[in-house]
């Protein structure tokens, strides 16, 4: 299974998902943002950081990259698009993923570990977990407050495209397990086909018991899984 | 040393006359002017006026602090490189190489905290990858008046946002790092950071110019107006209208920028097209081309219009002295120019050749192609004068060390109350306020994130990790500056152990006064000496450090704070050891003893407003042995969690090890029945103490093994479940609270402080 990790100028997770990606058998290739073309490859990975520094807004610069065109007709084709954090924010500003992600309402960056639930577990990208499920992973974001017209956020919910959101470590919703102020606690959706998933959590930081959890391994199994099956 | 003779340099067209006066403002005493006068055989011209007062500002010439410096222990067979380079150097195994340092960005952060403290970051950054070594951790030593001003809480908040924004956009995990709040740091700010680098052992590359006609380039970053004279400001006092006035001093960081240029500089050095790198930190291209002529024992020849510019007209002296950040200068081999483009150009940088190495010995300045500075290097970085000075201790501190306490031994009302308040101090309380503003896991290595007594980043592909902590108690160094420093070691130390490190090195930061008043040289030689004895004793040499003075606002200084950055290596990272209790029922024993000391402690600061006492005493030999039975204990499995005690004493560090991250808190029921007063045994911060907890099956063995090494040990009691809370006796005293009453005192402090609506408070 051929992954692709993008790398942008300012990128910093690219390394991280890399490893992730090798860790469950997949054979990751880095691609700098000015390469073209995504023939051969199974699956495309965003990288989290801080793509041309932030600077005007997370991901705003980044989504007119060259590879982008490509990152857009690769996901269009029903291609698997997975997209942590900046990539998130590449994601909904290259208009993939619907949505924005606004600064976190304490207006601070927030890097500790949440609790997730998977609110869908038949989707590319969670296929290895069990619905309901609560994981640990961490967080590192400044800007990760998923905001989105009504229309939008309805369309979400009733199409099932939530598939993470932050709960507390007993699964319950709330103010104090919100990290960052998004509606309706949402910490990752997919496209309409559920082949492009973006979320703001760190799922390549949560490999290995050493550093604190392995709750992440199974969204990498379960995207290498579907690639082999497909 | 002053045999080089000196080409005449007519005046350049514009520039200022040289007058006593203009002497004076550039930092320069007359003798140390006749000192140039000698050394160039004639005047010098403006330009080189600006150079000789950058290179011999204390910041980059150590002329008050070399002398002592040269007292230090540097050496040992793991030590790969020691002072002088960009960052010191150690071997941590299987190959391995670890690049570390600290420095400090205190003057620009007391002017502009969000930007002194981003930029300070920026700098040692790139100290780490100038070496070869890629950046994998940031510690910060933060020390800030006390928070009930608004003047301090504005400090505070830009200082944490200025590290945390720098280094969560370049990808650096903060591991670490400790923060104290003083009234005696109200002025001025300490904010030192540190960092940490792996390489393989080949990969190490040196800031040396060698090889006569080899180009030097200009990497990264163009040259602006900002910072001029930085490493000038940074080495006086500060008035009370530095603020407004110094503003231009004070640099612009870039992160983003600098992302670009880590990754573009460690491609270069792997590209094998370089012979030297080198950042251009303090006094900009000055120091960088400079150094690395006196190291490479060469000469240097820039061209200032070939430098890339951001603004026209910037004259050759504002060029030199710039502090323009994420700049780079580069000593290229010949012919391998493009290559050098190529790279910098893929990261979306520039690379220009600004001149080139020289066999002559000369610091050689053209504009035009006309000489405007000529200047015999080696004088030049070597020939800065040294002082040795008087140095006495001022009689307040005599007195104050002298007062007798005991009144404050006997405590008046509920001592549950008053351990609430002492962990509810933002000196005591927990610092995740601050450290979640910090990208802690990035790069997916760090095993211990901060909040416990040492930050750990495993090496990837080894079963190895790196430790590494800053400590110093400012109180104690005041009070007594040696013993303080000792005790500054010993801490650094501990808190290794306590992840089951072993302590390997140091980088220290010397955060001082005003070193031409005899009660602070007192302090910097006493402090120095200090970290002698204890460096020696703990086999942790020093391999480099920094060197801030002149942290005085109006004539009163700060504490002296000699920061320690030690580092550790763990060689199997399934034996770390964490410090929150993990099992109710596990036994607690106390490693060390409790003595009756009370002098500099955070108790008497919060229930006295008192910085009084002998600081506690510090027994280089106890605190070894005590090291060692630590790391015995932690190789033979018997340990599950360890953790050191400081600011708050016996009974804050209880505190800790029961709360954890306030996820699952245990509880505690401690007995202790000594000779000394509750007070003392509860809040007391004597030296040379670890808690550990137990399995109950264990408890024998530790007791033994501590034994062997001559540490005193004793079971005081046991982890409980949390619904149990928190329970102390001692003496007949009692202190006893629920875990949400404590999780709330000490979870809670920093954010009901700096959270409050504005406006409330002063």
């Amino acid at each position: 299974m051929k992954v692709a990790v993008i790398t942008f100028p300012g990128s910093n997770c690219d390394y991280d998902l890399y490893k992730a990606a090798q860790q469950v058998g997949g054979d990751a290739t880095f691609m700098w943002h000015r390469e073209r073309g995504l023939a051969g490859y199974d699956a495309v990975l965003l990288p989290g950081g801080f793509s041309y520094g932030d600077y005007l807004r997370a991901g705003a610069i980044a989504r007119m990259s060259p590879i982008m065109e490509d990152v857009i007709a690769f996901a269009n084709t029903g291609g698997p698009v997975l997209g942590i954090c900046n990539g998130f924010q590449i994601l909904c500003e290259s208009g993939l993923l619907p949505g924005a992600l606004m600064h976190n309402k304490s207006m601070r960056f927030q890097s500790k570990d949440v609790f997730l639930r998977v609110e869908r577990a038949d989707t590319l990208f969670t296929a290895d977990y069990e619905e309901g499920q609560i994981l640990r992973i961490p967080i590192a974001h400044g800007e990760g407050n998923y905001e989105a017209d009504r229309e939008t956020l309805e369309a979400l919910e009733s199409e099932g495209r939530v598939v993470f959101r932050y709960v507390d470590s007993n699964g319950g919703t709330s103010d104090g397990a919100n990290p960052n102020g998004s509606w309706h606690d949402i910490a990752g959706i997919t496209n309409e086909s559920g082949n492009v998933l973006g979320m703001m959590p760190h799922p390549e930081r949560a490999m290995e018991e050493l550093l604190g959890s392995t709750d992440g391994i199974a969204l990498f199994t379960s995207l290498v899984a579907s690639l082999q099956t497909s | 040393m002053t045999n080089a003779t000196s080409t005449p340099v007519p005046p350049r067209e514009g520039d200022p006359e040289i007058t006593a006066e203009v002497v004076a403002d550039h930092g320069l005493s007359p003798e140390e002017y006749e000192r140039v006068q000698r050394i160039m055989g004639r005047d010098p011209t403006f330009t080189e006026l600006g150079v000789f007062s950058a290179m011999w500002s204390e910041h980059c010439g150590y002329k008050n602090s070399k002398r002592l410096l040269q007292l230090l222990p540097t050496k040992a067979p793991w030590v790969i490189q020691g002072p002088g380079e960009n960052a010191g150097v150690i071997d941590v195994g299987d190959g391995y190489a670890l690049a570390f340092k600290i420095e400090s960005h205190n003057h620009p952060s007391a002017v502009e905290p969000y930007q002194g403290a981003a930029t300070g970051v920026g700098g040692i950054l790139r100290d780490i990858f100038t070496m070869g070594a890629r950046p994998v951790a940031v510690l910060d030593s933060l020390r800030f008046g006390d928070l009930d001003t608004g003047r301090v809480r504005y400090l505070f908040s830009g200082v944490v946002s200025g590290v945390g924004d720098y280094g969560n956009c370049v990808g650096i995990p903060n591991v670490g790092g400790e923060v104290q709040f003083d009234r005696g740091y109200e002025g001025n700010p300490i904010v030192n950071a540190m960092c940490l680098g792996l390489m393989k052992h080949e990969e190490l590359i040196t800031a040396a110019a060698t090889g006569a006609g080899s180009p030097l380039m200009a990497v990264g970053a163009r040259t602006g107006r900002d910072g001029i004279h930085g490493a000038t400001f940074a080495s006086e006092e500060l008035s009370e209208d530095a603020d407004e006035s110094s503003r231009p001093q004070v640099q612009v960081g870039d992160p983003f920028t600098e992302k670009l240029l880590l990754e573009a500089s460690l491609e270069l050095i792997a590209s094998g097209a370089i012979s030297g790198i080198q950042d251009m930190g303090a006094a900009g291209i000055t120091s960088s081309a400079s150094e690395m002529a006196g190291r490479g024992g060469s000469g240097v020849e820039l061209e200032m219009t070939d430098v890339p510019v951001r603004e026209e007209g910037m004259t050759p002296y504002e060029i030199l002295l710039s502090e323009s950040q994420e700049r780079m200068l580069v000593v290229a081999h010949p012919g391998r120019e493009d290559e050098v483009r190529d790279i910098l150009e893929k990261w979306e940088l520039e690379a220009a050749v600004i001149g080139q190495v020289t066999d002559d010995g000369k610091f050689r300045i053209l504009e035009h192609g006309k000489v405007v500075a000529d200047i015999p290097a080696l004088p030049l970085t070597e020939g800065c004068p040294t002082y040795e000075r008087e140095g006495k201790e001022a009689e307040e501190i005599t007195a104050l060390r002298e007062m007798d306490l005991t009144e404050h031994m006997i405590p008046e009302g509920d001592l549950t109350k008053t351990f609430l308040l002492l962990i509810g101090s933002p000196n005591v309380a927990s610092k995740q306020w601050i450290y979640h503003q910090y990208d802690t896991t990035v790069r997916t290595a760090t095993a211990v994130r901060p909040g416990g007594d040492s930050g750990v980043i495993r090496i990837r592909g080894t079963n190895r990790a790196v430790a590494a902590t800053t400590d110093c108690n400012g109180r104690f160094v005041y009070l007594e500056p040696r013993t303080g420093t000792l005790a500054a070691v010993a801490e650094a130390a501990r808190n290794l152990v306590c992840v089951g490190a072993l302590p390997t090195a140091i980088t220290n930061n010397l955060n001082f006064g005003n070193p031409l008043k005899a009660h602070i040289y007192y302090q910097l030689r006493e402090s120095v000496l200090g970290m002698r004895d204890a460096c020696s004793a703990f086999e942790t040499p020093v391999t480099g450090g920094n060197v801030s003075l002149f942290n005085e606002t109006d004539g009163k200084a700060i504490y002296p704070t000699p920061v320690i950055g030690m580092v550790g290596v763990i060689d199997d990272v399934s034996k770390i050891t964490r410090h929150a209790f993990v099992n109710a029922g596990d036994d607690i024993v106390l490693l060390g003893a409790n003595s009756g000391e009370l002098g500099g402690s955070e108790y008497l600061y919060v229930t006295a407003d008192l910085v009084a006492g002998e600081p506690p005493s510090v027994d280089l030999d106890g605190e070894r042995a005590l090291q060692q039975a630590v790391l015995k204990m932690n190789h033979e499995d018997v340990l599950n969690s360890a953790h050191d005690c400081s600011e708050g004493g016996l009974a804050a560090a209880l505190a800790q090890c029961a709360l954890g991250n306030g996820e699952a808190p245990l509880g505690i029921d401690v007995a202790i029945d000594e000779d000394l007063r509750p007070v003392v045994s509860l809040f007391g911060e004597s030296q040379g103490r670890i808690l550990v907890s137990v399995s109950p099956e264990n408890t024998e063995q530790v007791l033994a093994l501590a034994g062997h090494y001559d540490v005193p040990a004793q079971k005081i009691g046991t982890v409980t479940a949390g619904d149990d809370g928190f329970s102390m006796n001692v003496r007949g005293a009692s202190l006893s609270a629920t875990m949400p009453e404590l999780a709330d005192a000490y979870f809670g402090a920093i954010p009901r402080i700096m959270d409050a609506p504005a406006g409330s408070g002063a």
